[in-house]
């Protein structure tokens, strides 16, 4: 019959239409659920997936490069505090491919001589092709990639080239964004501890510093208050429960809670009314007006 | 299939090196062998070159001319060099390579395109970039480049306007790095040249009749003087939905119907090519994904093969990574045939249902993607010598932003019901939606034909090139990776028309899934092998030579020549870019139809303008 095959069509549009009302009816009220969330960005589903951004967001995977960070001591830690992993060995600078990295290497004051410590380390946001090169090259796991994609600013020229203060972030951020990679890299240095750290006790003949879980440092005051949920102590190995849609325990407990609880989505962030923003950004975000 | 060979004698031999030393028998002076370390094939005379092409062509079946490119070898003998490769198709087998040589001064090589009309753009681009007079080309214009471009960028020694150095990396980065914006340096204005006397006052552009040279326009009526139709010229593009990008196509109308097209392209152009000459040979890698953005992972794949190539035995593939570079490389094909059927439909005026459904499943393999390589669409994912990372045992996610969803999955389990199960119901439902109505029937059949014989002269490559009935798939005919191990069919269509390509890449995805579905076990059996097994320094030397490398990509041939001084970056970086020979028979396809298909018919060639332009 003539007009079957438009019609057989029009049956694929009208089961996608009755599926996306099954979801409604299906997980009534319950739309923001974690779990109903997973059930409706998995496989199996049927219906709608769409995410409603900015009202929730899909969070990114652990691998996940945007701009690249740098990586420093935490603020309070009871040897290094604050201080910075990149040696300034230009490695990153060299390899990457849009050549948007600028650094000037330290140098001793005293004797002249070149330190391993940068002066002053600068990226060009918008030249920054998101490669992820820097990261995978620098060989003290000094620069890692961001997740914050939320990167719009109204000024082009200056604020877009970021220098060692915006770069810098402590190393529980990067435990929090990417616990099993940063575990996998602590493994891989022996330690917590910077690798120059523990070269040196190497030679000294010394055990590896802090090994083990990085999180579980008895000896250690708990950090700052500020970082309350990135200090949270993150599985050291990945959780193994089978079924696909089911949240992680973690998961369940680090996400949606994000947006009401007095933890900031970044560490130095502060609160402005209802929302965190980055003392460090130029511009202030606008504030968007929530319809209901 | 090989009623379109019947104009060609069969191959008197068919091995390279017994056709190679025929060849020097019969062109005692004019061929001789390419004796420099690490390159191969022939050098020809060029005044011989349309005698040499005509013999291959017509006697030994090297009816395919898939790439031409350019060499400047400033400093190396100073001469210009044009490459070709040229491949029997269907039958597949190792290129021949030959070259022509001409000095820098006044360059002149005698055109191919009475032999190999698929030559017609690519000798363009050679001309446009290198300033090589091609004589005898009967349209030799700037094809990426405006018209009132002055210089030719792609030789030695031409420096663009944010010129630094000639090689990354460049000096002023470390160890005293003092930040600087190059457009502050060289403000806008005074990084552009002009031709001696030329002033903005002065210019006029080219007029349309000027440009349009090559097209049959001109007030003209037709024969039947009772319905006078004017011809008429319209741009469709650069902005235009249906252009997929900003692409233009001057299209000489009589009526309705179409009576030549001419397409207008780079103005997306951002030289990649020499971006890639700069660049470290590392440092291509995340360029190539920009190519064209929706097969990321597949031109990383071409590019990796092409350096490993280079390499000559220093690096070798671990089988693990072998088996996740296929797995990348076919789900980036079942992403790029959806796209593709998706748009076609929205090309056709069905306004993005069919689009988002395609979409939708779309998603599922990005966010594989994401999770594995870090990124959806600039995947960055292929190292020489392996890949970046295993996969992850789980596709999990962090929050870290203000209301963030998590979501974890386990990666094999993840994948397992991902083939067997998402992306068949999804192609399935694709099938059912569009293949039988009658709308898509009765403006896809029989538009846009592009006759078998008329494709391989074309150099068309990929599903254009199947579905004209011409068995040719570079996984079958030149095999790399482990696609030798692997069951899967050649698909064809026999009609060349719109919907055989849509029907066609429905065929195709199937047959990933079916290759998928063998990755599958492979990938637990090889579980914790190593995935690389390259140099783990951060910038590589590569030796001394040259090498063509070529995939089977989504959307053809996707090709990257490459000539290395044996230094940290190339000294010629060539893409023959699929959807930029792909673009060749457009004119001869949208002939005779009407201005409504011309759409259609570009919507099923599938381009992206990002890896037309480059
Ligand atoms: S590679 Fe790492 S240590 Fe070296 S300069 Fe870059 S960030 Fe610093
Ligand atoms: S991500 Fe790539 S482009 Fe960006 S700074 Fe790192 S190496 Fe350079």
């Amino acid at each position: 019959m003539y007009g079957s095959g438009i019609l057989k069509g029009l049956g694929v549009t009208f089961r996608h239409l009755i599926t996306t009302f099954i979801d409604d009816i299906q997980w009534l009220g319950r739309k923001r659920d974690v779990e109903v969330f997973q059930q409706k960005q998995s496989l199996a589903n049927r219906g709608l997936v769409t995410v409603e951004y900015p009202d929730e967001k899909l969070a990114v995977p652990e691998r996940f490069r945007f701009t690249p960070f740098l990586v420093t001591y935490n603020h309070d830690d009871p040897d290094y505090p604050g201080k910075d992993w990149c040696t300034s060995c230009g490695i990153c600078a060299k390899v990457c491919p849009p050549q948007c990295i600028w650094i000037v290497r330290g140098t001793d004051p005293n004797t002249g001589r070149p330190k391993p410590e940068p002066e002053q380390f600068y990226i060009d946001i918008d030249i920054c092709m998101n490669c992820g090169y820097c990261a995978e090259y620098c060989p003290f796991d000094a620069i890692k990639m961001d997740h914050n994609y939320e990167l719009a600013s109204y000024d082009r020229t200056s604020a877009h080239i970021y220098d060692k203060a915006r770069l810098s972030r402590e190393i529980r951020y990067w435990q929090s964004i990417a616990p099993t990679t940063a575990a996998e890299e602590q493994a891989a240095r022996g330690g917590y501890d910077h690798t120059d750290v523990q070269k040196a006790r190497k030679k000294a003949g010394l055990e590896p510093s802090r090994p083990g879980p990085y999180a579980t440092k008895p000896a250690e005051p708990e950090p700052a208050p500020a970082a309350a949920a990135v200090a949270e102590p993150p599985a050291a190995a990945p959780p193994v429960e089978a079924a696909k849609p089911e949240p992680a325990p973690k998961a369940e407990a680090a996400a949606p809670s994000a947006a009401d609880d007095e933890t900031p989505p970044h560490p130095g962030w502060v609160k402005r009314g209802r929302r965190w923003i980055d003392p460090n950004a130029k511009v202030e975000p606008v504030r968007r007006k929530r319809q209901t | 299939m090989t009623d379109f060979m019947t104009d060609q004698a069969l191959p008197k031999v068919t091995d390279l090196p017994s056709t190679i030393a025929a060849l020097k028998e019969r062109f005692p002076d004019a061929v001789r062998d390419d004796t420099r370390p690490g390159y191969e094939g022939v050098i020809v005379e060029a005044a011989k070159l349309p005698e040499f092409a005509r013999v291959i062509r017509g006697e030994y079946g090297f009816n395919y001319l898939s790439s031409l490119t350019a060499v400047d070898y400033l400093g190396h003998g100073d001469h210009l060099e044009v490459v070709y490769h040229a491949f029997r198709v269907p039958s597949g087998g190792k290129p021949l390579v030959f070259k022509a040589q001409t000095d820098r001064q006044n360059p002149v090589i005698p055109s191919l395109v009475s032999i190999y009309p698929g030559a017609d753009f690519q000798e363009r681009e050679a001309y446009d970039l290198y300033g090589i007079h091609f004589a005898g080309h009967p349209n030799l214009k700037r094809i990426l480049l405006w018209e009132g471009f002055e210089g030719h960028p792609m030789r030695k020694d031409y420096q663009e306007a944010y010129y630094e150095q000639e090689t990354k990396p460049f000096d002023s980065r470390w160890p005293s790095g003092h930040v600087f914006r190059a457009e502050e340096y060289n403000p806008f204005g005074h990084n552009v040249r002009y031709p001696a006397g030329f002033t903005l006052d002065n210019y006029k552009p080219i007029s349309e009749a000027e440009f349009q040279h090559g097209m049959s326009l001109g007030v003209d009526i037709m024969g039947d003087p009772a319905f006078r139709t004017d011809r008429l010229l319209v741009n469709l593009g650069p902005h235009h939905p249906s252009t997929h990008g900003v692409f233009r196509m001057m299209v000489a109308l009589n009526g309705e119907t179409v009576e030549s097209l001419e397409p207008v392209m780079g103005y997306l152009h951002r030289n990649h090519e020499k971006i890639g000459e700069r660049n470290t040979w590392y440092g291509n890698m995340p360029y190539t994904d920009r190519l064209d953005y929706i097969c990321s992972m597949a031109n990383n794949l071409a590019y990796a093969i092409t350096v490993e190539q280079m390499m000559r035995g220093q690096v070798s593939v671990p089988y693990r990574a072998e088996v996740i570079r296929v797995l990348m490389a076919e789900l980036t094909r079942i992403v790029n045939h959806l796209w593709s059927i998706g748009f076609l439909l929205n090309d056709l005026g069905a306004f993005f249902t069919p689009a988002l459904y395609a979409i939708q499943t779309r998603e599922y393999i990005l966010d594989f993607f994401e999770a594995t390589a870090g990124s959806r669409m600039m995947c960055n994912y292929m190292r020489i010598g392996g890949v970046f990372k295993d996969l992850p045992a789980r596709i999990r996610s962090e929050a870290a932003l203000v209301n963030d969803r998590v979501r974890d999955m386990d990666t094999m389990k993840y994948l397992e019901q991902l083939i067997n199960d998402r992306l068949p119901r999804s192609i399935d439902e694709l099938d059912e939606l569009l293949s039988e109505s009658e709308i898509i029937k009765s403006r896809c059949i029989g538009v846009g034909l592009l006759p078998a014989e008329m494709a391989i002269a074309y150099s068309a490559s990929g599903p254009l090139l199947r579905a004209s009935g011409v068995p040719y798939d570079i996984r079958r005919a030149n095999p790399y990776s482990i696609y030798p191990e692997l069951e899967f069919d050649v698909c064809t269509r026999p009609n060349g028309d719109i919907y055989d390509r849509y029907c066609l890449r429905l065929d195709e995805m199937r047959q990933s899934v079916r290759i998928l579905k063998q990755i599958l076990p492979r990938l637990k059996e090889t579980a914790g092998q190593p995935i690389f097994g390259g140099k783990s320094s951060y910038s590589i030397k590569v030796p001394a030579g040259e090498a063509y490398g070529f995939a089977e990509n989504p959307k053809g041939e996707l090709g990257f020549y490459c000539v290395s001084m044996g230094g940290g970056n190339p000294w010629r970086y060539h893409v023959r870019a699929p959807s930029f020979i792909n673009l060749t028979p457009l004119g001869e396809m949208c002939k005779g139809q009407k201005v409504a298909d011309v759409v259609a018919i570009l919507g099923s060639i599938d381009i992206v303008l990002g890896e037309t332009d480059r």
